[in-house]
């Protein structure tokens, strides 16, 4: 479960300019295949059930807030442990199902830290000026080592917009180079912030660089954009992650965030990894759900497969 | 509980798996049952039992769904009679009247969607998911557009009236909604139908019929006769239907334009294609692999415009085939009820069997078969594509009609239009390309009636769709669409008052006068040598007229093919040259008027005749820089552009009667839409013809895009229908030659318009001197 186990983990790639370049991404195209994703396969049943639990074991059970305390981050261990309620679980077989990981900021670390030990579950930090990144590169850099020493094995770091923006590439390169040296033996998912990149092509290059720059997985939000993951995006950086890996050998991960809720869109996600990719990358090794609404709609359908009887939220545990 | 043991779960949760979600097919098997499974005929307003019944199969299974009748010809004449009686009524209901049907029957066929797809899918094998999410949406869609044009009919189309009982005729790959491309603008516009579904696939056809009379459709409005192709050439041959529109083989279209040839039956034709799917070395790569999973394995192939030549070019061409076979590893084939397989059952046994026999005079080696599984039973074929097919292979000639992909490269972007356009075929064409200079310029060079930019297998009810070459002809969709169901109302045609008396006096030259051909821009002896001489009335002078052959005629198509600039020369320059040649017609006004009065000693004055005819080279020249296309609304992001083309080499009969007027409205109309022509002067009239070559000589005509060829028109004529280097025959003639025309120019499918003399307006002549071109560009970024 916890991917800083896999082994061939992607290494720093010089900087191919050429190959970023010749990325495209023509949007009315991706749009119609991300329209037809949901129409092209169909869960039922059991698989239903067992594709529901495969995506709760891939949820980076997440909070972000100004609020948070450590109470509340140790709530949302304990969630993270137990995703679903005892019967449930049971009635699937699976144990122990948890979910990929506990994501929060870098004063939440050591509670989290604290609240899953002796699990298997990461702790991931999301760092560098979250969610804007643009604080000094020195902040950023040490804001990563910090959450390292206190125990965060995945950092989440934003990338500088503006270096995609200016296409200045050979700056984005170098900056990812140095987030993921300062992380070592942690894992690094590259924050693209899609919705501001401006365009599919920028999502395209900017994830080739990033997986040049040697990020273990690339992200599509921070959540606090206006627009965050959506299929059409995910298409894109999917396909780089395919493109990557048919060009290196190196297999990246790839974590949607933000905007997906429900059980259905989480089916979705996992067929489009399974067909885009491979089944590989529906696993928490390769793939995580940035969300903190969802797992609530996958237990109440799941409820609704093992009684008959449609759920409400109330009779499962707030995380 | 209500999944399985938990070790299923636990297993599924490891590989997985997408297991089978069926679409229930409860319901279509309980119409079935409420039928006994048995169906006759509809017509006039009920059903009939028929007779000679056989099975319809359900393709998945191979097992029997029902039994549908071949219908007799007494059933066919019944069909036909209750048609001819329903015209009178439904043709003088207004537009608003049609158009309240037309809204009922959307509304029917929407709220009956899913038992349509279900069923479509039952009868010809295609996925679900493409019944239900293409093909019925498209279907009801094509029925609200059709409302609208019933309604705005008289407005819109005021000069033009229903044709009366159509034969429609249409194939097994997209049963309902060929009928509704069929049936919607037929009844739109006023006809009434006798419509056959394919005997495979008749089934959605028949559920349709019950919907018709739910919808208030008048009886006899609406008849369906099914069976097989027996029952398609009684249509075809009755001599009360007087337009058969096709959709299917090129086969049987060219048997249908030979069996209706002489009838005066309006006719249009969709037929086969080998549609290229070109891809540049700039394009999406990812999205134009998805691109030919939706041209070449959406209804397995089996569709018309498949894009199922891919020309890739050749810095990408492993890159490329790598990534789509790749991806043809993911498509999964099975039960088409199953919501998750991208691939159904092929629709019948002879239809693999034919696959089958294609691929194998392939090498082996070139072959790459996905490696999915397959039912056991049911009639499937996996996906396959063939690398390195040359342009003189079969495979690269023939259509295949299955979910079979050859391929080869190009270099250039000159190249990938020499090898796309190297086909008898020209339905539909797809561009792939992230330079918008690249794409776009690529599409009025594609023979094509579609060119989809970056996609592919674009429909819509207001996009004109139909092919070019042996393709077939007529455009099914749009204003276009509507054209091929209804005719001119015969205006009387008011005579031209220029107020000038029959005063010219004759003034012909007394020295014998030699006419020559005039092809390439020269004055050329005829090949076989010979003349005729003929005299005028007083037989003050006389005149030696060519007498072509063959040859000549082989010449002077050579000649008009190789004007191929005038055909993408500007509008404005057309006008130019238009202008100029009636600016030097009206300096020999006189000496021509006068040779009119000689020659046609009846009718029009000379001086008026001239006068009409440089009228109408004004209103030619006037038309060359407006007769524009226009764009089409259609459900998506971007532009449908339809788009007036030049046919290309038009051979024309010029008429016996206004021997200048006939022959230069021919000229002038063919020409100022960018068409080289190739014109046949009366031969009871030649003289003013041989008088004009000068007048066209000095005009600024590029050499080719005109040419005067002086014959007996029964002696070339059959030649004419059959040169494979000609696109489209005008003619005005008796009975025999329009009929030898019809009937040969089946060679290559050419274009024919025998009812000349019935056009009163120029706009009916530009008309037929273009193909449409729908071109789709979907747009945007960020």
């Amino acid at each position: 479960m916890n991917i800083s186990n896999t082994t061939n983990r992607n290494i720093c790639h010089e900087l191919d300019l050429d190959w970023v370049m010749a990325a495209q991404a023509n949007q009315s195209a991706i749009e119609r295949r991300a329209a037809t994703l949901g129409t092209r396969r169909s869960v039922k049943k059991e698989f239903q059930a067992a594709w529901l639990a495969r995506a709760i074991s891939c949820i980076d059970l997440t909070t972000l807030s100004g609020d948070d305390t450590e109470d509340r981050v140790r709530r949302l261990c304990a969630k993270a442990r137990h995703p679903l309620q005892a019967d449930l679980a049971k009635s699937l077989g699976i144990d122990p199902l948890t979910t990929g990981a506990v994501c929060v900021y870098h004063e939440m670390v050591p509670a989290a830290v604290a609240a899953l030990s002796e699990s298997q579950i990461p702790v991931a930090a999301v760092s560098t000026g979250f969610p804007a990144g643009l604080s000094s590169l020195k902040l950023r850099i040490a804001e990563i080592e910090e959450s390292v020493a206190a125990g965060a094995t995945e950092i989440d770091i934003v990338i500088s917009r503006r270096h995609v923006l200016n296409q200045d590439w050979q700056a984005l390169y170098n900056e990812m180079k140095l987030f993921r040296e300062a992380c070592g033996e942690a894992h690094v998912k590259a924050i693209l912030a899609t919705g501001e990149l401006g365009t599919l092509r920028n999502v395209a290059r900017a994830s080739l660089i990033c997986m040049m720059a040697g990020a273990d997985f690339i992200k599509t939000s921070t959540g606090k954009e206006s627009v965050n993951a959506t299929l059409p995006v995910s298409l894109v950086m999917v396909r780089a992650i395919r493109e990557f890996y048919e060009q290196t050998g190196y297999k990246v991960g790839y974590k949607p965030a933000g905007g997906i809720s429900k059980a259905k869109d989480a089916l979705v996600y996992l067929s489009m990894m399974k067909e885009e990719l491979d089944v590989e990358w529906t696993r928490p090794e390769l793939f995580r759900f940035g969300a903190s609404s969802l797992l609530g709609d996958i237990e109440r359908q799941l409820e609704h497969f093992a009684t008959g009887a449609y759920s409400a939220s109330f009779r499962h545990a707030m995380g | 509980m209500q999944w399985g043991d938990q070790m299923d779960i636990k297993e599924i949760y490891q590989n997985m798996d997408y297991g089978t979600a069926p679409e229930s097919a409860e319901e279509a098997n309980a119409w079935l049952d409420k039928n006994n499974r048995i169906f006759g005929h509809f017509i006039d307003g009920e059903f009939v039992s028929g007779t000679d019944h056989f099975e319809t199969i359900n393709p998945a299974t191979g097992k029997s769904l029902a039994h549908v009748s071949q219908a007799s010809s007494a059933d066919v004449n019944s069909a036909v009679a209750a048609a001819n009686r329903a015209f009178k009524e439904w043709r003088t209901r207004s537009g608003f009247e049609r158009a309240k049907v037309l809204y009922a029957l959307a509304r029917n066929i929407q709220k009956h969607a899913r038992l349509f797809s279900v069923l479509e899918t039952l009868d010809n094998g295609k996925p679900i998911r493409e019944s239900r999410d293409i093909d019925i949406p498209l279907v009801h869609r094509h029925f609200y557009y059709h409302a609208g044009m019933a309604q705005l009919m008289s407005k819109e189309l005021p000069n033009r009236k229903p044709i009366g009982i159509c034969g429609q005729i249409i194939p097994w790959n997209f049963p309902m909604l060929m009928l509704a491309w069929k049936i919607a603008p037929a009844l739109a516009v006023g006809n009434t139908v006798v419509l056959k579904p394919a005997e495979t696939t008749s089934l959605t056809a028949l559920l349709f019929a019950e919907i018709c009379a739910q919808s208030g459709v008048p009886k006899g409005v609406v008849n369906i006769v099914t069976g097989d192709g027996d029952v398609g050439d009684m249509i075809v041959r009755h001599k009360d239907v007087q337009k058969i529109a096709f959709t299917g083989s090129t086969d049987v279209g060219r048997k249908i334009r030979q069996a209706t040839a002489g009838s005066g039956k309006s006719l249009t034709l969709e037929l086969g294609g080998k549609s290229p799917f070109i891809v540049f070395d700039d394009a999406d790569l990812d999205s134009a692999v998805e691109g030919v999973v939706d041209a070449i394995w959406f209804n397995l192939g089996q569709v018309c415009c498949a894009g199922s030549r891919l020309l890739v070019q050749a810095g990408v061409a492993d890159k490329f085939y790598s990534k789509l076979v790749n991806r043809m590893k993911k498509l999964r084939i099975g039960d088409p009820l199953d919501k998750s397989i991208d691939m159904g059952a092929i629709n019948s046994q002879a239809q693999l069997d034919r696959i089958k026999s294609m691929l194998s005079s392939c090498a082996p080696s070139k072959i790459t078969t996905a490696e999915t599984t397959m039912p056991d039973d049911g009639y499937y074929h996996p996906p396959t594509l063939i690398r390195n097919v040359e342009t003189s292979d079969t495979l690269m000639q023939e259509e295949i009609f299955g979910p079979v992909l050859v391929s080869t490269t190009f270099r250039t972007p000159s190249e990938a239009v020499a090898l796309a356009n190297n086909t008898r075929y020209g339905l539909a064409a797809s561009v792939w390309s992230e330079n918008i200079n690249l794409a776009l310029g690529m599409a009025p060079k594609l023979k094509a009636g579609v060119v989809w930019v970056n996609g592919t297998n674009f429909f819509d009810a207001a996009a004109g769709f139909g092919g070019t070459k042996e393709s077939g002809f007529g455009r099914e969709g749009g204003w276009e669409g509507l054209m091929a169901y209804t005719r001119p109302v015969n205006v009387p045609k008011e005579p031209a008052d220029y107020s000038t008396k029959k005063t010219t006096p004759n003034r012909a030259a007394s020295i014998n006068r030699t006419y020559k051909n005039y092809v390439g821009g020269k004055q050329l002896r005829p090949d076989g040598g010979y003349t005729k001489q003929i005299s005028d009335s007083s037989n003050a002078a006389t005149y030696d007229i060519p007498i072509s052959n063959r040859k000549d005629l082989r010449n002077a198509v050579e000649a008009a093919n190789k004007a191929i600039g005038w055909s993408s020369s500007t509008g404005h320059l057309r006008s130019q040259i238009l202008y100029y040649f009636a600016e030097n017609l009206s300096v020999r006004a006189d000496e021509i008027a006068a040779l009119i009065d000689t020659f046609q000693p009846r009718g029009m004055s000379g001086v008026d005749e001239v006068q009409a005819t440089l009228e109408t080279i004004f209103e030619c020249a006037a038309w060359s820089d407006k007769f524009d296309g226009d764009v089409r609304n259609v459900p998506m992001r971007g532009l449908a552009l339809s788009l007036n083309e030049p046919i290309g080499t038009i051979a024309a009969f010029a008429p016996a009667e206004h021997a200048l007027l006939g022959l230069v409205r021919m000229i002038a109309a063919t020409i100022a839409v960018g068409n080289r022509v190739i014109i046949f002067p009366s031969e009871i009239n030649p003289v003013i013809a041989g008088e004009l070559i000068q007048v066209i000589e000095t005009s600024d005509i590029p050499a080719g895009a005109v040419n005067i060829l002086f014959a007996d028109h029964s002696d070339v004529a059959k030649h004419t229908a059959m040169h494979m280097g000609i696109d489209a025959v005008w003619c005005e003639e008796t009975e025999a030659i329009s009929s030898m025309i019809e009937e040969h120019s089946a060679t290559n499918l050419k274009r024919t318009w025998t009812q000349v003399n019935v056009a009163t307006e120029i706009r009916e002549f530009l008309d037929h001197a273009v193909e449409k071109k729908t071109v789709w560009i979907p747009w945007g970024e960020g």
